[in-house]
């Protein structure tokens, strides 16, 4: 099964390198999957399951439990609208409102020209900033309906693609180890006592056991 | 940019800016920003703790009595000591995942100081001994995961992190993971079940703690975001100016994000134990009064999962185990103030549909209880409520929250707090939390759940003629006011 491009193979490769067991890749690579895409296809999910050696089943499984993926394609903006208490104490709810009058679809739905997905969202982590919307999770803070209007218009017009990317791409700095850098990634079962730590607990031993002045009468306290 | 405001974060004089010094610095997130700016100079602390023993180091932290910040205000000292001996790898996982509605702390922190929190970590790693590190940062944060990767390839580069760090013996990688949307994933074991690739659902515990069984099922210590980010200043500092701000059980200062109706919302460090809701509430610096023209009718002190508290409780301190002896708890510092426009049935159901949404239906009382709050609250308010829905409501939540649920105490009314915690038929605590805005509300508010019960029995009994029976409806918004 091959759904990733050549390059989002090779990067699928170097994030399992991040882990010590190769399932702790599954979302990760959901999300490149969802980058390249703009949704996680059934393709990817299976190329995914055969990439960290699970059934696509499972990567199913793992993915439809998560908010964020979406398993059919979605507007290029997903516009969520945070409604819950701090925003909705602040005009959250009726921001939904008008956001649905605007765009002329529920939450869910999405414009018949592709651009925008209605989203009603949970707490977004922009309390004190209320109400709150995000754009493929970009934020917005203390937005009135006419800043919601000109946002969406700006969006239509694109003047915005450069502050917020196509659905699917979050952040945009992917971390880079450096081959000569990586200290030691390994299955759990390889790793043993770290260099650091024995190295105290045996100079704690020695001095014990001098304090002591019985030197083998120490060390088995393992 | 449309509607974009730089949070506010102001500490009060005489205070110390434990984490948040670095929050108005413009490349407070690179590491020259890191080593040149705030209240201690970066990477100064690991360089001090590579030369003390790993329990040396654990002591320290042990000492200052760094609590929690994330929820449970558990000491991380304590938690660290709880791995078993000499049973390797260990791992640490940071929870970034913040979505606890009403907190807004934690993404300040990855955004701002990225390197302050990397710090953290690499003191964590060094006393506990871990093999590897993860970072796991909330998937809705794109900006926090940006500046998180870019400051650790910078600390990579620098020979900061990675095999043999700053020439010594010690190594470590810290990787950083993005979740994919779910609340459920804050909680420590299914954070754990999420980094392993599955589904977000909490693990039964006892017998297995994540200190004892974690990762991969070994040695697992779970911090926040906010508690690794206090670790550089304590060391650049000392146990003693750590413990001179706060009180004996809670030192050192904490990060409040004050919303919903005051003047100046924003994120605020303040000392723990000794601040008061009302300094928080009326302070010039914080939040500088409730919204001019109201007055309180009522606040959460510490996230959706906390009850309410009421004006008769505003000159509480933040200390977390009076707030807990009170009814309540201080949570992940998320403080939410409604004034006496807010309609508590529609703010509890709010709150509720949250929980029923973000249930991950492992335990049966949880996922069919926040259902039925949910669908029940929303006919109260859509005013097609029965007569008996009050009682039913509390016969739901006795399902999930057995026996009486903490509560304030109410005054007027006689009646005592019950304290924190409260009981669960769960595995995890996000049922039981779903009770809180129902029984706060009710225990407070009951006169409101029955006018709009009242009205709905009127239009079932009337002679009128039926158009002139008042329309209800959820979407009538407008004519309800504002929350």
């Amino acid at each position: 099964m091959t759904r990733f491009s050549p390059a989002n193979l090779r990067l699928a490769q170097e994030i399992i390198g991040l882990y010590p067991v190769a399932k702790s890749a599954t979302i990760p690579l959901c999300h490149l999957a969802q980058e390249q895409d703009g949704y996680l296809a059934d393709d990817s999910m299976a190329q995914i399951a055969e990439l960290v050696g699970c059934s696509s089943a499972e990567v199913l499984g793992t993915a439809s439990f998560y908010e964020m993926f979406k398993m059919h394609s979605v507007g290029k903006f997903c516009l969520g609208v945070c409604t819950n208490i701090s925003c909705q104490l602040l005009g959250g709810e009726e921001l939904l409102d008008h956001a649905e009058q605007t765009l002329g679809i529920r939450p869910g739905g999405t414009t018949a020209d592709g651009l925008f997905t209605l989203e009603d969202v949970e707490c977004i982590a922009a309390c004190t900033e209320a109400p709150a919307v995000q754009v493929n999770y970009r934020y917005f803070h203390r937005l009135t309906p006419q800043d919601l209007d000109q946002l969406i218009e700006e969006l239509r017009s694109g003047a915005l693609d450069d502050v917020v990317p196509a659905h699917g791409t979050l952040g945009k700095v992917r971390q880079d180890l450096g081959e000569d850098r990586i200290a030691n990634i390994t299955p759990p079962e390889d790793q043993t006592e770290p260099v650091w730590v024995r190295r105290h607990r045996e100079l704690a031993e020695a001095a014990a056991a001098a304090d002591a002045g019985t030197p083998s009468a120490v060390g088995n306290d393992s | 940019m449309i509607g974009t405001v730089t949070p506010a974060s102001k500490v009060a004089e005489g205070v110390p800016a434990v984490v948040s010094s670095r929050f108005g610095v413009p490349d407070g997130h690179t590491l020259a920003g890191y080593t040149s700016s705030g209240s201690y100079k970066g990477y100064e602390a690991l360089r001090q703790v590579l030369e003390m023993s790993p329990a040396q180091v654990s002591s320290v932290v042990k000492d200052a009595t760094v609590l929690g910040r994330g929820g449970a205000g558990f000491p991380a000292g304590v938690k660290w000591g709880f791995c078993p001996p000499g049973v390797w790898p260990r791992y640490i996982v940071v929870n970034g995942d913040e979505s606890e509605p009403g907190t807004y702390k934690d993404r300040l922190l990855m955004e701002r100081d990225p390197h302050q929190l990397i710090e953290g970590c690499l003191i964590a790693a060094y006393a506990i001994g871990a093999a590897q590190v993860f970072l796991y940062v909330r998937g809705e944060m794109p900006h926090a995961q940006e500046r998180i990767a870019a400051a650790l390839n910078e600390a990579y580069a620098a020979g900061l992190i990675g095999k043999n760090i700053l020439g010594t013996d010690f190594s470590v990688d810290i990787v950083l993971h993005w979740g994919a949307g779910a609340y459920i994933v804050g909680e420590e074991t299914a954070l754990i079940e999420s980094l392993e690739g599955n589904r977000g659902m909490p693990r039964l515990k006892p017998p297995f703690f994540p200190a004892a069984k974690g990762l991969y099922m070994a040695p697992t210590i779970v911090n926040n975001v906010e508690t690794l980010a206090n670790l550089p200043w304590l060391f650049n500092h000392s146990v003693e100016q750590y413990r001179s701000v706060g009180t004996e059980a809670s030192p050192g200062t904490r990060l409040i994000a004050l919303s919903g109706h005051v003047n100046n919302p924003g994120i605020f460090e303040v000392p723990q134990g000794t601040t008061t809701f009302r300094d928080l509430f009326e302070s010039e610096i914080y939040g500088n009064g409730i919204r001019t023209g109201h007055e309180l009718k009522m606040f959460i002190p510490g996230g959706a999962s906390a009850p309410w508290f009421f004006p008769e409780q505003i000159d509480l301190p933040l200390e977390g185990r009076l707030i807990g002896g009170q009814g309540s708890m201080l949570g992940s510092g998320a403080v939410v103030v409604m004034d006496e426009t807010t309609d508590a049935v529609r703010a509890a159901l709010r709150l509720v549909r949250f929980f029923a949404r973000e249930s991950c239906g492992k335990c049966t009382p949880c996922r069919e209880g926040t259902t039925w709050e949910e669908k029940i609250l929303q006919r109260i308010l859509d005013g097609h409520g029965r007569p008996s829905d009050i009682d039913l409501l509390l016969d739901v939540a006795d399902n999930i929250s057995p026996g009486p649920y903490p509560v304030a105490a109410d005054p007027s009314n006689d009646l005592e707090a019950i304290p924190f915690p409260p009981r669960q038929t769960t595995i995890c605590p996000l049922g039981p939390s779903s009770v809180a805005p129902i029984t706060s509300a009710i225990r407070r508010f009951r006169h409101e759940f029955e006018a709009k019960i009242v009205q709905r029995d009127l239009i079932s009994v009337s002679s009128e003629p039926f158009a002139e029976v008042p329309a209800q409806s959820s979407l009538s918004h407008e004519a309800a006011g504002h929350v």
